[in-house]
């Protein structure tokens, strides 16, 4: 196994721990926003798009690298907003 | 590492931080705007310092770059037009659709990159066949969530078979890719067969599972964006995957515990096929006392204390904005209301408060399980609209379908009076031993109606 593929292999699993201590935490009421948030999150998946796009230069690869950007601006713009949207609702008695 | 790696790995660190930091802010609903924002922040700084690495680079070629910002500009302006537009109760299928998108990247990603190592291969194999199952996945669970694709399980013929000759498919596929260099086709032979296992995987389960499907798929995705982090050497993919997956395992994990229906017993599906009716001996037809609307608003206006239990049927007949008005009607007279919530009460995990704060419920009336069920006893009326299996008092007994089943006590309020079309079963398909119970009593309407006329009785009584 390579230094490199520790580090990564650490760093994803000390974020699970993270991720279960944070969001366990989490009540009921708001499970809904906070999957929709968390899906949101995911949308980081546009950055990798980024970092594919600097390596792609076949024609086939421009339509794929298309189709992905598409995906992945779609979950990042609509899932933030979304979110926003529904935890905009919660309001107090006050 | 030269001065501007540095920089971009440590904005990579703090992005990730307001990731965390904007999860964190999520446990109250006083702060979990805000957390959102801090996240969306951390994000929009993400995607910035990616696109100045690609400035700096000087890497990308033209054609590329234009496939790139067309791509992101056009899948930006769909996401936004569909958050916007999006009614709360069509919550569930939305969040699908946006979790069937991130997993098809995250696929996409491993078939267009060049593995460069070991490592890279089989990474790549599992982001192409976790990320093509969810996408497929996802997509089949928001269809039946619309009511595009039927909500009843679909039994595939020989389906398990199916699934096995795909699983050795993609097995073999994902040796050629790591062992013999397979390359691009084999990874697209991976993909196909993982989006067919998707398909085939998804439409057996049936309507009341669909919360476990959700957050199981939303685990998938997190964990094959991380899955494309390890393939491009990218440490916020990883980090956000993660966070994602274990997001999705606990609700996962949640959402089973509230059914008491192992995950494995939810994945085979076929739930709801009507194949428990015939187990259903139960209680049998007891007599039940019926009550007008008129009655049922005298009593709800004298109580002290009132609680409202909201089940999928007050969301099925979009009434939960008739039950917030019998509330602040029931409040302004002087009566304590809250909601008791049980966690599968809608068709993703939390909907059901979603669609009550959109009602303008204050967020302090919205009770979970372990909140509402010790102040039963203590409560003059349970209202219950729409909710069935998960009042039913039978689950503490062994040797039924819903034993063993975490339950509102609403059988221990004073009474109750039950809003419901007819005595009809639920999911589980059995008698629910609540409504003969004799400190209950039936007001046979539909939900929309009923609560309405319960408004008007109450208004009447109040002035």
């Amino acid at each position: 196994m390579s230094p490199l593929l520790l580090a990564d292999l650490t760093v994803f699993t000390l974020g699970l721990l993270v991720g279960f201590e944070v969001i366990s935490k989490v009540p009921a009421t708001l499970h809904t926003p906070l999957m929709s948030g968390a899906n949101a999150i995911h949308g980081v998946v546009l950055v990798g798009v980024m970092l594919l796009a600097a390596t792609i230069s076949t024609p086939a690869g421009y339509a794929l690298l298309f189709v992905a950007a598409f995906f992945a601006a779609m979950n990042v713009a609509g899932g933030y907003v979304v979110t926003d949207r529904m935890l905009a609702m919660f309001r107090s008695r006050s | 590492m030269s001065a501007f790696d540095t920089v971009v790995h440590l904005i990579y660190l703090l992005c990730a931080t307001a990731f965390v930091l904007g999860l964190h802010l999520m446990n109250a609903p006083a702060t979990a705007r805000r957390g959102n924002q801090v996240s969306a922040a951390g994000m929009g700084l993400a995607i910035l310092v990616t696109l100045a690495v690609l400035i700096q680079g000087q890497e990308i070629s033209p054609y590329a770059a234009w496939a790139l910002g067309l791509g992101t500009a056009a899948g930006a302006v769909a996401g936004l037009v569909a958050a916007r537009r999006v009614r709360m109760t069509a919550m569930p299928q939305l969040v699908s659709l946006f979790n069937a998108v991130g997993g098809g990247a995250a696929a996409l990603i491993a078939l267009g990159e060049r593995p460069a190592s070991t490592q890279a291969e089989v990474t790549g194999v599992l982001d192409v066949l976790i990320g093509a199952l969810t996408f497929s996945g996802s997509l089949i669970a928001s269809g039946k969530l619309a009511g595009r694709v039927p909500g009843r399980p679909i039994v595939v013929p020989y389906g398990r078979w199916i699934s096995l000759g795909l699983a050795v498919v993609a097995a073999v596929m994902a040796v050629l890719v790591v062992g013999f260099d397979g390359g691009v086709w084999a990874l697209a032979g991976a993909a196909v067969s993982a989006l067919a296992a998707g398909v085939l995987l998804t439409l057996p389960i049936g309507g009341a599972d669909m919360p476990v499907v959700i957050s199981l798929l939303n685990a998938c995705t997190g964990t094959a964006v991380a899955m494309a982090g390890f393939v491009l050497e990218s440490t916020p993919l990883i980090i956000a995957g993660a966070l994602v997956g274990a997001a999705g395992a606990i609700l996962t994990k949640l959402m089973a515990d509230a059914m008491n229906r192992p995950i494995s017993a939810i994945m085979a599906g076929g739930y709801g096929t009507g194949d428990a009716i015939a187990v259903a001996a139960g209680a049998g037809s007891a007599p039940v006392r019926e009550i007008t609307a008129d009655d049922a608003a005298i009593q709800l206006a004298y109580a002290g204390r009132v609680v409202i239990v909201p089940g999928y049927g007050l969301a099925a007949a979009q009434a939960q904005h008739e039950a917030v008005a019998l509330a602040q009607a029931l409040t302004s007279h002087g009566v304590e209301v809250v909601y008791a919530i049980h966690p599968v009460a809608g068709r993703m995990p939390g909907h059901m408060n979603v669609l009550l704060a959109e009602a303008n419920a204050p967020y302090e009336q919205l009770q979970d399980l372990e909140e509402s069920n010790p102040a039963f006893p203590r409560t003059d009326v349970a209202l219950v609209i729409g909710a069935n299996d998960v009042t039913n008092p039978a689950a503490r007994r062994p040797g039924n379908p819903v034993s063993g089943m975490p339950i509102l006590d609403v059988d221990r309020a004073r009474s109750v009076i039950v809003i419901k079309r007819s005595l009809g079963h639920g999911y589980a398909g059995i008698d629910n031993e609540l409504y003969s119970d004799p400190r209950t009593a039936m007001l046979f309407a539909d939900a929309k109606a009923g609560l309405n006329a319960l408004v008007a009785g109450v208004s009447a009584y109040a002035s």
